[in-house]
């Protein structure tokens, strides 16, 4: 951490932090406010306000490198970009509305859908905090397995993300390579949860089935394959005269500007501040395991790359010390207001039946009272935010998406950079745009 | 479990008669998380100590709609309105984090925390495109997700899910 100890706490409270946060302070920054209405009629009148050298181009929404549904609305003057805003929602599907009227069983097949590059972390984030809600405690099986089941999702997201990154700045080969290396993982997540993504496997209680014969071996089989395979990405992409030109000092951004704009996960870690919920504020069973933070210093696309890169090799070295410590015991809580009967009680026990089918159907109780569960997702943190009544359904389900508040870095990072580093600072954000509009 | 909890603090009871303070103002324990209760007028103020006081990052800004819905969880001293404004908070060099209930009557605005944190900027937008709170002095308060010819805030109690009734091509009539 670069927090000075003896920071002063009243005048300048943020000069503990490394640079200058004025950039985004200030209310006539790099962001475009402008509305739809408003740009329409500029873009009728090109000399109007803006003068005859700039003018306001659209990218997006449905472009290749927006990874999804992202529009930009961009400034141009020439080739380079000045102002700009991500204008976003158009897989907006009311998805926390639709989570106040679901059970809070029901509620995880409603927010895995939302991060769908990475759906475990948000089934974690929901369950942690009705966990948090209900005062529960979580077998140490069911918590390692979560453990070992998130890091493997957040190796498949940032091979993801390397792959698309690839893709978007003409390295086309490594989007082959990535998304090779990501179809294991999507197998073995088939073979443990039953779907390739939308798991709904973490849940209230632990998870939803035990671990497969041979998951070992599995797992094993594919790190000792992928760990050199990354070595070779690495030498391939790394030290690449073209990738480094097209990456290194482009959208910069410094700690301060990260803390003002809410931004978390690889584009803090990348201006130097090691802030990682895994260390910092331990949840499952983060605090048993070795691994090291990886963090930048420079702020640029470069440094997300890397610290993106280096993120796969120490979910692996989680992933190893998983497989080899992983506790032996239930899979979820026996508790019988929240989990359902064993599958082998319901063919012998109509009271088991009734139970199961009430679990299911009427859902379990939460106490009254809010909560707030945060987990550390390959983009940010990811937090969920829950309000009971004391029912079966949250009065409010309010999911923090890392992606929504870190495409708010957007504009600062495109700033007075050319149209075509624009691609490459999207790519580097790694927006998923489902978790982004929810 | 999110360890949010901040040693010093000892929990207390919503109703108890001697209220605890903390940044000047009433503190609750939910669920081991610390919780800090203001209505409009105290919520610029308090969020402004609490920057001075090193939290130097507003992770989520979220409305709530506690439309029919009984509130026991608050101290006495906070009348209970029908809109919360939430603010979590991070102390990176405590490791802490703390949470702001703000209670917002229907049609009130409320002061924007852009000056203090820009990163509220979209964060703000959504509370106001889903339950209409209103932020003063925000530079761009316009809808974030909904388009921006959207009647109604979908996220208030009173908005009914369904209420727009879907057409579907080649479905067959009232059954």
């Amino acid at each position: 951490m670069t927090i000075a100890e003896d920071a002063p706490t009243t005048d300048a409270p943020d000069t503990g932090f490394v640079g200058d946060a004025s950039r985004v302070m200030s209310r006539d920054n790099a962001v475009l406010r402008l509305s739809e209405a408003e740009a329409g009629a500029l873009s009728l009148d090109p000399e109007d306000e803006l003068g005859e050298s700039k003018m306001i181009i659209n990218m997006g929404p449905s472009h290749p490198s927006t990874h999804g549904v992202l529009r930009l609305m961009l400034e141009m003057e020439g080739e380079t970009v000045l102002r700009s805003k991500p204008i976003i929602g158009y897989l907006h599907t009311g998805m926390e509305k639709t989570g106040e009227q679901l059970t809070y069983l029901q509620g995880c097949t409603n927010v895995t859908r939302m991060d769908y590059a990475s759906p475990l972390f948000t089934e974690l984030a929901f369950s942690l905090a009705v966990e948090n809600l209900l005062e529960m405690e979580i077998p140490e099986r069911a918590t390692w397995i979560r453990m070992m089941m998130t890091e493997l999702n957040r190796m498949a997201s940032h091979l993801l993300f390397m792959a698309t990154n690839g893709m978007d700045l003409g390295a086309v080969s490594m989007m082959i390579y990535g998304w090779r290396e990501r179809e294991p993982l999507l197998r073995f997540f088939e073979k443990v949860t039953g779907l390739r993504m939308n798991h709904n496997y973490i849940r209230p209680g632990g998870v939803a089935a035990d671990l497969p014969d041979g998951w070992q071996e599995d797992l094993i089989e594919y790190l000792d394959a992928v760990e050199p395979r990354l070595e070779e990405y690495d030498i391939l992409m790394t030290g690449q005269p073209i990738w480094r030109e097209r990456l290194q000092g482009v959208g910069v951004i410094n700690e301060a500007e990260c803390l003002a704009l809410g931004a978390t996960g690889p584009i803090l870690r990348s201006a130097g501040s090691s802030w990682d919920l895994r260390r910092d504020m331990p949840y499952l069973a983060y605090d048993e395991v070795d691994f090291d933070v990886i963090v930048g210093s420079y702020g640029d696309s470069f440094d997300r790359y890397a610290i993106r890169l280096n993120e796969i090799r120490e979910s692996m070295r989680i992933v190893r010390q998983c497989i080899e410590k992983m506790p032996s015991g239930d899979y979820r809580a026996q508790n019988k207001k929240v989990t359902p009967p064993p599958r082998a009680r319901i063919d012998e026990s109509m009271e088991a039946l009734i139970h199961h089918f009430k679990i299911f159907t009427e859902g379990f109780k939460v106490p009254v009272g809010e909560s707030y569960a945060a987990v550390e997702s390959p983009r940010g943190e990811l937090g969920v935010y829950i309000v009971s009544d004391g029912s079966s359904t949250p009065v409010r389900m309010h999911v923090r998406a890392p992606s929504f508040v870190n495409l708010q870095t957007l504009p600062h990072l495109m700033e007075n950079g050319l149209l075509a580093d624009a691609v490459a600072v999207i790519s580097s954000v790694d927006p998923i745009m489902g978790e982004v509009d929810r | 479990m999110s360890d949010t909890e901040t040693p010093e603090e000892e929990p207390v009871e919503a109703a108890s008669p001697v209220e605890e303070l903390l940044h000047d103002a009433p503190v609750t324990t939910s669920f081991g998380q610390t919780v800090l209760h203001t209505d409009v007028e105290g919520y610029a103020d308090l969020l402004a100590r609490l920057h001075a006081a090193g939290f130097a990052q507003v992770i989520d800004l979220c409305g709530v709609d506690y439309l029919g819905t009984d509130r026991t969880d608050l101290p006495a001293s906070i009348q209970p309105e029908r809109f919360e404004i939430v603010v979590n908070l991070i102390n990176h060099a405590e490791r802490s984090r703390i949470r702001v209930r703000a209670q917002v009557a229907d049609d009130v605005d409320v002061p924007s925390l852009f000056d203090l944190y820009p990163g509220t900027e979209a964060m703000e937008r959504e509370a106001f495109d889903m339950f209409g709170i209103a932020f003063i002095d925000h530079p761009d308060m316009s809808r974030i997700l909904m388009p921006e010819t959207w009647n109604g805030y979908p996220l208030r109690k009173d908005y009914d899910i369904g209420r727009i009734p879907v057409q579907f091509k080649g479905a067959p009539g009232q059954r």
